[in-house]
């Protein structure tokens, strides 16, 4: 009875969980190996954490908001520039020039006027735009998405994000985008309107309203890593990835403990639960 | 509870509250030497399980109270802020999304468990009911807390869900404009579905108080289903089932953190991650895992209020299967013929589970096109929910009393203490097998 | 075990092997659920302490720059007023001439200063009474008074009179730079 029940739990959970979503139309993400990936033993890697943070500063937060994250959380421990030198990351020298080298808006404390100043550790990353309308207004109609948790909000994570950036493409023969608009076959949509090949051909993908990002020799990496479109997609997905889930290290590495210690208790309740059970005839 | 007591104060302070306040003789009668049939199975186990997520759901939940607020421009952020900078935020938030799955599963098992060895029968309607009931206003606190994180799948599922009671005829959009507060889904529904989320469970923790007084009066079923006869069908609660309820607890709490530690988010939606957002729906629009049955029989209907009353009849039903069942015998171990179609039952949840996952139109097989029947495309997912959904309230207003009336059912042993005698998966019958068994 | 009476209440301390080892596994099993429910327990009260926003909060930098002598500006500190006072020489003298006074907590002005600079005195401004903020240029003393019950502080921020216990709190800050401190 417990074994056909345990079976049809297991039935149920691959019915269930497996193709939760109808077909997309675009490309399936491309597969590609993290640092991260293993749920249980694995961990950024800081060096391309420290890349992909440069390729978004560089790139990406020209359009892109990042709303959830502060200077600090690139010091704090499993952060890019995590030190152990300085636990408290409000005092990393280096996180303390990078927030430095960045302007963010304020309140004079004596005039009241609205200033710029260097940020601090404790300050937000700024917003390329003061708000969601002029985003869109300067973007097509359309704001670009905050990146903050990006990797939790899209399926397959980092890897479509790395899809997406190395995905562009010249559209095929016979697919004329709409103006202003790209051909990307990992974008979830539907190109089927401007589409003039046989109707059972419909190209995978949908128009994007960002340009191709990233190029050849965009982002200069200071430890000589080649600057391809494809390093630089890497790392920013990575970055992006941490950024999602800045605790994530911690998680895994409480996590095991935590398991450990509950098969451990489980074996010994276990062995009480036998030996307690032993005159008993059930 | 019930029966006589056999607790003896030892020390004066007991002799001393035992006159004032019995609370010690009740914690005695109840949890530690209540008798209790020495054949439960693991699938017993589940009560103290549930118990055990009752807990900690209320635990993380008020703590995450602490730091949450429930308020359209701040919830999401906030939910976040408890991820990033509070100190084991992640883990009491990820505890407390992944422990309201854990839950269900949980309940999910009790209640097969139930309708399998007929722990539903005579004496104990009343503990059954009161089971519906914690179930419902589990469902409801669920979905009330899935619409506070703020994202897309929580505004527009809270729209979807709210918008099925105005279906109902003439009163419909008043209840809608009055459950809100207003003319859609927004900061007034926040505020009090988060006062209710926070209300809810300390109802939920009353009922299971009188869910477990209702268990106390007739005792445990047990997987014979035969009425305890001696003491020799039983052991007291502690320590026998404190130490079996405690290891199945240990092995559910290692199945609980996989899913907090190494796959958090494998029960939500990626979509819940975007800020909720009122001009834009997410492409696909699926509740949580464990409300996918019921959505399958909410769209198997092509009427709306059609499909709302069948999807709270699919409910319903449990609450009068006491007075649908006409067999005398309780355990399915001695019901073959009901077995099977209860197997079939279980089978079809799981499909309306899985077609609630899906879109209406998908296929069931890709790519076949033959089975169709005038304009009605059989192979779509809509039509395999409306045969599962057929079955599904034909198993309990037709099988269930039908089968009842005509089976034969096998032998019934005598008491607990005699159960292998007629056990149909055991060999050849002996009476030495009874006590060789250890 | 094939003798066994079936059923009964069996007593699970009656018969059995190694009473020693029976015992263990109980004990052991007992603890390692006591330590489960310790161990869950610490990240349950660990939330209540203060969260990464908030700890990032925690250190200032104070311009002194536009503070003219003789006047004193307040800043929110960790949630609490920061007084960063600009002393006049009289105010000096008179604290340091109170050094030899009978002192409920005694300090001398110049351990309440940063050396070679008597004139910044940066105070946490919360009477150690009972929390309430002081207000300047009241009291007998030249200091401060704090309107809830009374007690009076010194030039240094000494107490002098009342019911607090303690002197004002001088928090840990250094200079940056002659015109910039940073406090926490």
């Amino acid at each position: 009875m417990l074994r056909k029940g345990l079976t049809f739990a297991a039935l149920g959970f691959a019915l269930i969980a497996g193709p939760a979503l109808a077909d997309t139309t675009s490309l399936p993400v491309k597969d590609i190996h993290w640092s991260f990936q293993n749920p249980v033993f694995g961990k950024f890697d800081q060096a391309q954490l420290q890349r992909g943070y440069k390729v978004y500063r560089e790139v990406c937060s020209a359009c892109h908001s990042m709303n959830l994250m502060y200077f600090r959380n690139l010091g704090q421990p499993g952060g890019p520039f995590y030190d152990p030198k300085y636990p408290n990351p409000n005092d990393n020298p280096y996180v303390k020039s990078l927030a430095h080298d960045i302007m963010v808006s304020d309140i004079d404390s004596d005039t009241g006027d609205p200033i710029k100043r260097p940020a601090t550790p404790a300050d937000k990353f700024p917003a390329p735009f003061p708000n969601e309308a002029a985003a869109a207004a300067s973007n097509g109609g359309k704001a670009p998405p905050d990146l903050s948790v990006m990797a939790k909000a899209r399926e397959g994570g980092p890897a479509y994000i790395y899809s997406i950036l190395t995905g562009f493409q010249d559209p095929p023969p016979g697919l004329t985008p709409m103006p202003g608009k790209f051909y990307n076959p990992y974008f979830p949509g539907d190109v089927t309107s401007n589409w003039t090949g046989p109707a059972n051909k419909v190209p995978p993908g949908g128009f994007i309203n960002m340009p191709p990002p990233l190029a050849d020799g965009k982002v200069t990496f200071d430890d000589g890593t080649p600057s391809t479109v494809s390093n630089e997609a890497r790392d920013v997905a990575a970055f992006l990835a941490w950024a999602a889930e800045p605790k994530q290290e911690e998680r895994k590495t409480f996590g095991l403990g935590a398991m450990i210690y509950l098969l451990i208790f489980s074996g010994l309740l276990y062995a009480s639960y036998r030996r307690i059970w032993r005159n008993v005839s059930h | 509870m019930s029966g006589h007591s056999t607790y003896e104060p030892k020390t004066g302070f007991e002799r001393w509250l035992d006159v004032r306040l019995p609370i010690i003789r009740m914690t005695y009668d109840t949890a530690l030497n209540f008798p209790t049939p020495k054949n439960l199975n693991y699938w017993w186990t589940f009560g103290g399980i549930l118990a055990l997520c009752l807990g900690i759901q209320i635990v993380t939940g008020v703590i995450l109270a602490m730091h949450y607020v429930p308020q359209v421009d701040m919830a999401f952020n906030s939910v976040e802020r408890i991820m990033r900078d509070v100190n084991y935020g992640w883990l009491i938030r990820y505890m407390h999304a992944n422990g309201a799955s854990m839950f269900f599963i949980a309940v999910y098992i009790h209640m097969f468990r139930g309708l399998y060895y007929g722990s539903y029968k005579a004496p104990r309607e009343v503990l059954w009911i009161l089971g519906c009931i914690i179930y419902l206003l589990m469902m409801a606190t669920a979905f009330m807390g899935y619409v506070l994180p703020w994202g897309q799948m929580s505004f527009h599922g809270a729209v979807v869900i709210t918008n099925l009671l105005g279906a109902l005829p003439v009163v419909g959009n008043a209840i809608t404009t009055w459950l809100w507060g207003g003319f859609a889904v927004d900061d007034p529904t926040l505020n009090r579905f988060f006062s209710l989320h926070y209300l809810l469970p300390f109802v939920i923790a009353g009922v299971v108080a009188l869910h477990i007084w209702a268990l106390h009066v007739p005792g445990n079923n047990n997987p014979t289903g035969v009425n305890v006869k001696s003491e020799a069908d039983t052991v007291p609660f502690h320590p026998y089932y404190t130490v079996k309820d405690g290891f199945a607890i240990s092995v559910f709490l290692l199945m609980f953190g996989v899913f907090v530690f190494w796959m958090p988010n494998a029960l939500g939606h990626t979509d819940n991650y975007i800020p909720a957002n009122p001009l834009v729906t997410p492409q696909h629009i699926v509740p949580e895992w464990y409300f996918l049955p019921f959505y399958a029989i909410l769209r198997a209907v092509p009427n709306k209020l059609g499909g709302v009353l069948l999807m709270f009849g699919a409910i319903a039903v449990l609450f009068v299967l006491p007075w649908i069942d006409t067999s005398k015998v309780r355990s399915m171990r001695y019901r073959p013929t009901i077995r099977l179609y209860f197997f079939i039952f279980i089978l079809t949840c799981l499909v309306l589970g899985f077609c609630g996952a899906h879109e209406p139109a998908d296929k069931v097989i890709p790519g076949v096109t033959t089975f169709t029947l005038g304009d009605y495309d059989l192979n779509t997912m809509v039509w395999l929910s409306r045969i599962a959904a057929l079955y599904y309230f034909a198993y309990f207003l037709v099988i269930t009393p039908l089968v009842g009336l005509t089976e034969t059912p096998l032998p019934v042993p005598d008491s607990i203490s005699e159960p292998v005698l007629s056990h149909p998966a055991s060999g050849p019958i002996g009476t030495a097998a009874a006590s060789k068994k250890g | 075990m094939s003798d066994t009476v079936v059923g009964a209440n069996p007593d699970p301390h009656a018969s059995g092997d190694d009473p020693n080892r029976r015992d263990f596994i109980h004990i052991a099993a007992g603890a390692a659920a006591v330590g489960a429910v310790v161990g869950l327990a610490w990240p349950l009260i660990d939330q209540m302490n203060p969260a990464g926003d908030t700890l990032a909060l925690s250190s200032i930098e104070v311009d002194l720059s536009k503070v003219v002598q003789g006047q004193q500006i307040v800043v929110k500190w960790r949630g609490k007023p920061l007084f960063v006072r600009y002393r006049t020489p009289k105010e000096i003298a008179e604290a340091v001439a109170g050094d030899h006074a009978d002192l409920r907590d005694p300090q001398t002005d110049e351990a309440r200063h940063k050396p070679g600079k008597p004139e910044w005195l940066i105070l946490v401004g919360v009477c150690t009474h009972l929390g309430c903020v002081p207000n300047f240029g009241l009291g007998e003393y030249g200091g401060w008074l704090c309107p809830c019950h009374g007690s009076v502080y010194d030039t240094s921020g000494r107490i002098r009179k009342g019911p607090a216990p303690k002197n004002l709190a001088v928090p840990t800050y250094n200079f940056v730079s002659d015109t910039k401190i940073k406090v926490g």
